[in-house]
Parts: structure tokens; C-alpha cells; sequence
């Protein structure tokens, strides 16, 4: 378990660096973890698992930030993980759905499962909803895999419009997913 | 899109994060705060006429520090509160021995006077507008707190705003005494600590709702 976590540290703290490969590595395994986590905790709502690990990898995406590399990685992606669970209960108004205790960080990266359900919510159909200022630079740079500079120059934007077009964009599209708006 | 589309297209043309832009938004934001304050207070309300002479004596200081020492410890525990997973380690030891250290000089000097001086060191001249005006200019100081805390991650969010209304009360208070009279320690425990919790009870209150992600 604490091979797998100083692994996945590794990975993220190369990523954060601006590796690509090592950070798509990270989200992959972590996505598994997330899952198998997920899925122990919302037994009762077996159908809402897939949609909540999208929702935790774009929370972990976008506030990668926050991570601050004294700090354990577990610590950092439960309680974020925590943090986007007990939301969802909330919004759904059914706490006492949740019957297993969330206070055993530890076991976090101890689990694994790579059988992704379908997401019932379409992240793509949401992004088609942002606008243009945010869709057009997202599609570009992180779905066709443009440079900032190539996508500047398609969208008419300038590069740092187009930075900030998709840091602003996944925010927007987060709070889409989570049902705001 | 599937999940593993999702984690593809995240990593797609990601690019290295910058974590002292992080903290210069931080610091940014506590300087317009604390800037916009101490404005509020110097064009609404006006500097205290004898603060040149009061800078002389050391109760003067005593309340800057008091002030100043609640506000430091409040905005590492904004910036604890902000980050996933960290935990409060000894803000909440800090916060409380800048209290006790105020309390116990109030008691001292409250044990010293005679009965007669004592209602004046509770009350000074200034005891009914006091908690209000210091909520009054934490205003500026509450919403760029606010600001710095959107800009991160607090994952509970009624504490985290608690903690940023309490950091603004605090800085709050510290601008608010270029304007005040007050130096006695029992008014300054009692009377100032009531302005810091005001808009730490908004924090609360609203925290959940502001603060969301």
C-alpha cells in the first residue's frame, strides 16, 4: 500500500512538473482506487459510482494545486474524495444511504478495480453546453491535442486566452456536472 | 464519455503547475484587503487625532500585536482549511493562548484599579459601537478572504468560512484600531473580540454556500 501510494506520488509530482505521460499514468490508477473506494461506499447506489469517479478525477484535476508535496497523497485525494461523496449525498437529500464509516483513509489506495461502468452523465454533452470563450479552447488543446499556441491561432484567441479559456472551462464544466447552472 | 476517455482527456495538453502563483494570489488578496480596510477606516471614520502620541505607549502595541498575532494565526488556518487533507496542527492552540494572553492582563488590570476605574476599563467610551465598526470595515477583508478561498479547495466548508471570518475580523480589528480610542486590555478582550466573531458567525452561516465546489 505505501509502494503503490509513493508510486502514484511520484507520478503526480512528475505531472504536476508538466509530464503528460506520468500524469495520465496517475489518473488512470487513480481512477481505479477511486472506483473501488466509490463503489464499497455506495452500495445502495451502485448506478451513481461511475458518475462520482469522473467527478472526483475533474475535482482532482482542477485542484491539483492544492496538493502540497510535504503532504501524504492519500490525505490529500480522501479528502477530496470525502469532500465530492458527501456532496453528492447531500444533494440527493439520503445520508443514511451511507453506511460504511468514512474515516479510514488508510485503505484508500489499498483497493483497485478497473471495470468502469457507463457514466449515466455525459461529460462530452456537457461540454457542447459551455460557451464558446471555454468550449472552443478545451476542444482544441485537450481534445484534439493542440498546443496552446496552435489552438490560439484556430480559435482567434490569444494564448493566453486560450490558457485561461481552459482552466475557467473545467471549473465551469465541474459545476456542470455537479448539476449547477 | 468514458472514464478512461475522461482521464485522457484530462492529461492532454496539461501543463506544469506554478504553486507560488498560488500563493501570491494569497498574499495578494490578503494586501487588498487589509489596504481597502484600513481606507474604510481612514475616510469613514476618521484616524484616531492623538495616534502619534499613542504609538508612544506600550498598550498601543500590545493591541496591534493582539490584532495582528489573531489575524496570522486565522489566515494559516485559512490556508490549512483550503487544502485538502491538511490538517489545523496549532492554529486553533495559537488563536487561543492570544486570547488568554489578553484575558490575563485584563484580569490584572481590572485586580489593580478600584471599583470606580473598573467599569470605565470594561466599557471605555466606546463599547456599544465598537463590535460593530470593527464588522463594519472587515467587509472588504471578508469578501477577499472569501476570494482566496474559492481560488483553493476547503473541504469543510462551514469551518473554513468560521475561520475566514474570524481572519478578517481579526485583520479587520487591526485596521479599525487606527481609528479607536480604546486601550484598555479588558475593553480590547472583551469589546474586540466580539467585532472578530461577527463576521466569523456570517462565515459560518454562509460558508457552505460560498464556499462550494
Amino acid at each position: 500500500m505505501t509502494s503503490n501510494e509513493e508510486r502514484l506520488r511520484g507520478l503526480l509530482l512528475r505531472g504536476l512538473e508538466g509530464d503528460p505521460a506520468a500524469y495520465h499514468a496517475f489518473l488512470k490508477e487513480l481512477a481505479a482506487h477511486l472506483r473501488a473506494f466509490l463503489r464499497k461506499r455506495l452500495t445502495r447506489l451502485p448506478e451513481e459510482v461511475e458518475d462520482l469517479v469522473q467527478e472526483s478525477l475533474l475535482a482532482v484535476h482542477n485542484q491539483r494545486h492544492t496538493y502540497d508535496p510535504q503532504q501524504p497523497l492519500t490525505a490529500w485525494v480522501f479528502a477530496l474524495a470525502r469532500y465530492k461523496l458527501i456532496d453528492l449525498l447531500r444533494r440527493r437529500s439520503r445520508t443514511e444511504l451511507l453506511h460504511d464509516p468514512l474515516d479510514e483513509e488508510g485503505e484508500l489506495f489499498a483497493a483497485s478495480d478497473n471495470e468502469a461502468a457507463e457514466a449515466r452523465r455525459d461529460i462530452a454533452k456537457l461540454l457542447s453546453e459551455l460557451p464558446e470563450r471555454h468550449r472552443l479552447p478545451i476542444i482544441y488543446v485537450k481534445l484534439e491535442g493542440l498546443s496552446v499556441a496552435e489552438a490560439a491561432q484556430r480559435a482567434g484567441m490569444s494564448e493566453s486566452a486560450v490558457k485561461i479559456g481552459v482552466h475557467r472551462g473545467l471549473k465551469a464544466l465541474a459545476a456542470k456536472v455537479r448539476g449547477v447552472q | 464519455m468514458k472514464t478512461d476517455e475522461l482521464v485522457e482527456f484530462l492529461a492532454t495538453g496539461t501543463n506544469s503547475v506554478d504553486r507560488r502563483q498560488h500563493v501570491r494570489r494569497f498574499l495578494a488578496g490578503v494586501a487588498f484587503g487589509c489596504l481597502a480596510a484600513a481606507l474604510l477606516t481612514a475616510e469613514a471614520l476618521g484616524l484616531h487625532p492623538a495616534l502619534s502620541q499613542e504609538a508612544l505607549l506600550p498598550m498601543f502595541w500590545v493591541r496591534e500585536a493582539f490584532c495582528a498575532a489573531l489575524g496570522a494565526a486565522a489566515l494559516a488556518g485559512v490556508a490549512r482549511l483550503s487544502h485538502p487533507g491538511a490538517r489545523l496542527g496549532l492554529v486553533p492552540a495559537a488563536l487561543a493562548a492570544c486570547v488568554l494572553a489578553m484575558w490575563i492582563l485584563a484580569a490584572a488590570s481590572l485586580t489593580d484599579a478600584s471599583p470606580q476605574q473598573r467599569a470605565d476599563l470594561v466599557f471605555g467610551q466606546t463599547a456599544k459601537v465598537c463590535p460593530f465598526l470593527i464588522a463594519l470595515v472587515s467587509v472588504p477583508l471578508f469578501f477577499s478572504v472569501i476570494w482566496i478561498m474559492r481560488g483553493l479547495a476547503p473541504t469543510h466548508l462551514r469551518l473554513a468560512g468560521a475561520v475566514g471570518g474570524f481572519a478578517a475580523g481579526a485583520l479587520g480589528a487591526l485596521a479599525y484600531s487606527l481609528h479607536c480610542p480604546e486601550l484598555a486590555a479588558p475593553f480590547l478582550g472583551i469589546w474586540y473580540l466580539l467585532g472578530m466573531l461577527i463576521p466569523t458567525a456570517v462565515g459560518a452561516a454562509f460558508g457552505p454556500r460560498l464556499l462550494r465546489w
